[in-house]
């Protein structure tokens, strides 16, 4: 297939930045492709004809770690439910398609290059309190905590969240309380987690409010953006502790 | 080249706790003014660097993603293994360690491999109490299941996010640390040359990715812990950004590289459907607990839709040549026979490179709500990549690499042969011999990471001088201006080809001849193919933009060129090495029914290599295995 | 009390205070609606509703000062989140396709804002009597009291007025709309079982106060309620 794209462009974080349309470069598209791969097949052309390749961010390609990062015609990871760029394929696509491609759209994400953000602002919420105290070698068999398959399970439907930024991007107010919710009920949820919860409610969500992300007004655009399907339920999760935290915690 | 291996003393499951007792301790005062510089943030990285963090050394922790969470760690599916034997199948730390050593050819050290078992359960501890979500039963008991190789239920998983859910443990102890300043963590740093100073790891010198600067940075010890070097072959289950740049650096300053040639292929991974394939996806082994293999028995058949081939047209192949394992036959064992069925003409989909992989009679056996319990993420992703239902129809797989079982020569002790630098997880060659069993990779890359290298680290650190090292040294200068200069060259070349070309035409090289299976001749003209695609390289291979931004083009650049120089090492150790071993396969090598066969009194060793310069023959050492407790046998499946 | 402001300060706490004061105004506007609609009971009704009303003296500034305060911090707090939302992204997106968000929760500072303007339009009508409504505002009924009847009916009788007040109302349900399902969730209450209720809520109580306030104006408008001078 043949397709027009227009991608951002922007040298580095300083740059103004602005979208080039790409036409040539985009004939014959197999629909076996994934959607980097296109950008793959577009980066070789664009090379060998000595200009500089669409930078973007990717690492596993089969969707989870949580690299790759583009907005696709004004969905975060493009049109497919449930799925990373790097598992969008163009047969999402048809010939003569026109589609946009921007980088994530946060103040706390600036873009590094072209589709490129920096999302350190995520580990730094991470930092905050997004752990168990635990030194190595203390810990007692595993077997010792018994805990409950629907705990469990709970937990790990937050833990599933490959920190990608896809809420943060889709969300009208660029608020990153999916994130940061999810990886407190991950934690929160747990019994080993418990000890730590109020301080760490009260420390992560005070990283994310200093990062600069927006504020939530339960648009759930975030919960439908999800690659891993993360639930909206757990921003409500986290609202109730926070203030329970607040006022409960010395 | 001194390759003692520093076995401890004392019986086989004492060895370790000697080593414990006998190994000297760093006074916790002197612990914050040793800089340790760990490479790599995966599950052996991130755990390392977070556990010494915790005993009081100063870390930095380096990765080339942009975030220490992302390392390829996460990608593995399946689960970990640990000898818990919770339940009660008569699983013990003897058993996993003799599986492990027979799994592995019996091409690993057994002293190693014993060690591994032991702490194996400790993970599962550690891992718990760090919050990992493992699955759990409804009493609340862990739950297990069986993986490829082994005949227990030892196997912990977190739903089919194993990789994902220790990995994020790590990162947050990891992440623990950082915020405690224990650890300042570099990332979109990518290592460029290891420093050596009077004979000993002394610092690596790194680039920022993004701002494009070259630094050294100094340490008292280098722990590498970069994963392995599957991206040889271009194609692989690989991450986009996994390079051998690290160790193959290391190489050159006089590490020892030990069997670079076993490499490891996972018989389940989506086909490849054009020349743009950037990777292979990997369905987890543990699909093959529930599906069949098959392709048809006859040639004809193959252009047909599966539903049109009648049952007795089918071969099971894996079910009639392995009746007692059948389809959970070892990954080598089912990589190679589906390799050798389509060699018949047999394989099925574009290329006919591809067998299926068929869940209709569990579906009939467990109902489809059953199935998709177990498998629907992993049905759904097949579905998105090939638009195929695998629900109506069966899954198409073949082979592809997977895991390096080779690396970097470590001693007992996990150090390698440059005084100072230890090597872990993907990154060493020490634990799965010739072929690496499933759900043993996570297990031995937080072994190495939570468990061996916090003493042993301590014991070499006790004999050294917490003096800082200074980054003026002339070494760090000299290494920093070679890594400038390259980049140079890489820029100044502005040839015609783009790097991913080059990249993709030796991976063809490699897996057409250094592949699933290998032989004399295939391998000797791969050493004129490789020399000569690198003569090109250096030639003709154009790298647009500077070295002062981010620049994706230079980093694959500086990465291709390490893969030119080490897929020779590769292929040459596969041609010295005339056996078959595990992931190494000569033809030449073979049972007449197509089984490897190993030839135990030449090559009952682990070849380790020595740089001698770029334009002379690397020198192969050998380090002897022996077996005291797994007796030699050949590998039996059937 | 530093943990106090820290706590409203914080994106969750100033989502507390949305909710909290927006239930609220909700509970002010059903009960502001049910008392209005006396006027269907007649004039002696409502008449001697308001009249009740007022005889409260100090308790009813209480009320009316409480209700200020809340509609300022729900405002103010309204303002102060949109301007750092919008700080949050500065660079816009060229396109953008909604999945999840309704127009009603997109439009929650538009609407409000408008209502607020309502407000003032509302309130110069009925409870300072300025503007078009000079003259109704200060009839007085056969007992001496204040005429709300014949204030209301002889107000909404003038087309544009009533044809305002149907807008405005609305704009309001559309604000309830999103905001009463909005603040179950901002207040931690979200679950599978209950979530439907949750979600039926802002509609419900949306339409609601739509027919409600709007069935004034309509009847007025249609001649079902009269006025008595």
């Amino acid at each position: 297939m043949n397709l027009t794209i227009y991608v951002w462009r922007q040298k580095d974080a300083k740059d103004a930045g602005g979208f080039e349309k790409y036409t040539d470069e985009c004939k014959g598209i197999s629909e076996h492709m994934s959607f980097l791969e296109m950008l793959d097949v577009v980066n070789d052309r664009l090379t060998e004809k000595g200009k500089m390749p669409i930078a973007f961010d990717s690492d596993c390609r089969e969707g989870i770690c949580g690299t790759c990062s583009m907005v696709i015609n004004g969905r975060p990871h493009g049109p497919w439910k449930a799925t990373t760029t790097c598992q969008l394929h163009m047969r999402a696509f048809k010939d003569g398609d026109v589609i946009y491609i921007e980088p994530w759209r946060s103040k706390a994400f600036p873009v590094i290059q072209d589709l490129i953000v920096d999302r350190k602002a995520f580990d730094t919420i991470i930092q905050a309190g997004g752990y168990i105290s635990t030194n190595c070698g203390s810990a007692p068999d595993a077997n010792s905590m018994l805990i409950g398959k629907e705990v469990s399970d709970s937990a790990m439907d937050a833990a599933a969240c490959i920190g990608c930024g896809a809420c943060v991007a889709a969300c009208p107010n660029s608020s990153a309380m999916l994130f940061t919710a999810a990886k407190l009920a991950h934690m929160n949820t747990l019994p080993q987690g418990k000890p730590e919860e109020a301080q760490r409610t009260l420390s992560m969500v005070g990283a994310m409010d200093s990062a600069g992300f927006g504020n939530c007004s339960n648009h759930l655009e975030c919960e439908a953006a999800c690659p891993k399907e993360i639930s909206g339920q757990v921003i409500a999760a986290m609202n109730r502790g926070y203030a329970k935290a607040s006022f409960g915690k010395r | 080249m001194n390759l003692d291996a520093h076995i401890p003393e004392g019986p086989i499951d004492q060895k370790w706790e000697n080593a414990k007792f006998k190994f000297k301790l760093v006074n916790p005062a002197n612990k914050r003014k040793f800089d340790i510089i760990v490479v790599g943030s995966g599950l052996a990285g991130g755990s390392a660097a977070a556990t010494l963090a915790e005993l009081g050394y100063n870390v930095a922790c380096f990765c080339y993603q942009d975030s220490p969470r992302r390392a390829h760690s996460i990608a593995a599916q399946g689960g970990i293994n640990a000898a818990k034997n919770y339940q009660g199948d008569g699983d013990s730390v003897y058993r996993l360690f003799y599986d492990t050593v027979k799994g592995g050819d019996f091409r690993s050290r057994e002293a190693n491999v014993y060690r591994l078992a032991q702490v194996s359960r400790n993970i599962i501890d550690q891992a718990t109490a760090m919050g990992v979500p493992f699955a759990r039963e409804y009493g609340g008991t862990l739950a297990n299941r069986s993986f490829g190789g082994a005949q227990v239920s030892r196997t912990f998983y977190a739903r089919g996010q194993t990789g994902q859910q220790l990995l994020l443990g790590v990162y947050a102890g990891l992440s623990r640390q950082i915020k405690a300043g224990r650890v300042t963590m570099f990332t979109r740093h990518e290592m460029l040359e290891l420093v050596t100073v009077e004979g000993r790891a002394a610092g690596i010198v790194t680039r920022d990715m993004v701002s494009g600067k070259i630094e050294s940075h100094a340490g008292h010890s280098v722990i590498m812990a970069s994963g392995g070097y599957g991206n040889v072959f271009y194609l692989s289950t690989n991450a986009m950004g996994c390079n051998v740049t690290a160790t193959y650096r290391a190489y050159k300053k006089g590490a020892g590289f030990a069997n670079p040639c076993y490499t490891q292929i996972h018989p389940t991974c989506i086909p490849v459907s054009g020349d743009y394939q950037s990777k292979l996806t990997l369905m987890s082994e543990s699909l093959r607990n529930d599906g069949r293999v098959w392709v048809p028995k006859k040639k004809e058949d193959c252009g047909k839709k599966p539903s049109q081939i009648a049952e007795a047209d089918r071969d099971y192949y894996l079910e009639r040549k392995y009746p007692a394992f059948g389809n959970l036959v070892p990954r080598d064992v089912a990589s190679r026979n589906a390799k050798l069925v389509c060699d018949e003409g047999r394989g099925v989909g574009p290329g006919g490179y591809g067998v299926y992989l068929d869940f209709a009679e569990a579906i009939g056996r467990l109902g489809r709500p059953a199935v998709e319990g177990r498998y629907g993420n992993l049905f759904d992703m097949y579905q998105r990549i090939t638009g195929d239902d695998p629900y109506s129809t069966p899954m198409r797989i073949y082979p592809a690499v997977h895991y390096t079982m080779g690396g970097l020569w470590v001693d007992y002790n996990l150090q390698s042969t440059i005084p100072g630098m230890f090597v872990l997880g993907e990154a060493n060659f020490s634990d799965h011999g010739a072929n690496r069993l499933g759900a043993s990779a996570l297990m031995q890359g937080l072994a190495d990471g939570y468990f061996v290298i916090p003493y042993t680290l301590g014991n070499y650190l006790a004999g050294q001088n917490p003096k800082k090292i200074d980054t003026d040294h002339a070494a760090f200068k000299e290494a920093e201006k070679s890594c400038k200069e390259r980049i140079d060259t890489f820029l100044a070349i502005d040839g015609k080809r783009t790097v991913d070309s080059f990249h993709k035409e030796l991976g063809k090289i490699m897996w057409d001849h250094c592949g699933m299976a290998r032989n004399e001749a295939g391998l000797k003209s791969a050493l004129e193919l490789i020399p000569a695609l690198r003569e090109e390289f250096w030639q003709n291979v154009k790298v647009p933009g500077s070295g002062a931004t981010l620049n994706q083009s230079l980093e694959k650049a500086g990465r291709v060129a390490d893969f030119l120089e080490f897929g020779e090492l590769m292929v040459r150790d596969a041609l010295e090495r005339d056996e078959s071993a595990g992931g190494h396969f000569r033809e030449e090598h073979q049972s007449p029914e197509g089984e490897a066969v190993r030839d135990d009194e030449n090559f009952a060793h682990a070849a380790v290599w020595e740089y001698k310069g770029d334009n002379a023959t690397p020198v192969r050492h050998k380090e002897p295995m022996t077996f005291e407790h797994v007796k030699l046998a050949t590998r039996s499946y059937k | 009390m530093n943990w106090f402001g820290r706590y409203l300060k914080s994106s969750v706490g100033a989502k507390h205070v949305m909710a909290v004061t927006g239930l609220l105004l909700v509970g002010f506007v059903l009960q502001h609606m049910v008392g209005n609609l006396q006027v269907f009971a007649g004039q002696e009704a409502i008449n001697a509703y308001a009249a009740g009303l007022k005889k409260l003296g100090p308790l009813l500034w209480v009320a009316r000062i409480g209700l200020i305060v809340i509609f300022l911090v729900h405002i103010a707090s309204a303002l102060r989140l949109v301007s750092l939302n919008r700080a949050a992204r500065p660079v816009a997106y060229k396109m953008v396709k909604s999945e999840r968000s309704s127009f009603a929760s997109r439009a929650m500072a538009m609407s409000g804002l408008i209502l607020l303007a309502f407000l003032a339009f509302h309130l110069l009508h009925f409870t300072l009597g300025g503007g078009p409504l000079k003259t109704q505002f200060n009839l007085i009924d056969a007992y001496g009291r204040h005429d709300v009847y014949n204030m209301v009916v002889l107000g909404f009788q003038k087309p544009a007025v009533a044809i305002s007040y149907v807008v405005a109302m609305l704009l309001l349900c559309l604000h309830l709309s999103h905001g009463v399902t909005s603040l179950f969730q901002s207040l931690g209450l979200n679950h599978p079982k209950y979530n439907g209720i949750f979600n039926l809520a802002g509609p419900v109580i949306a339409t609601l106060v739509l027919v409600g306030n709007c069935s004034m104006p309509i009847a007025v408008l249609a001649g079902l309620v009269k006025a008595t001078v």
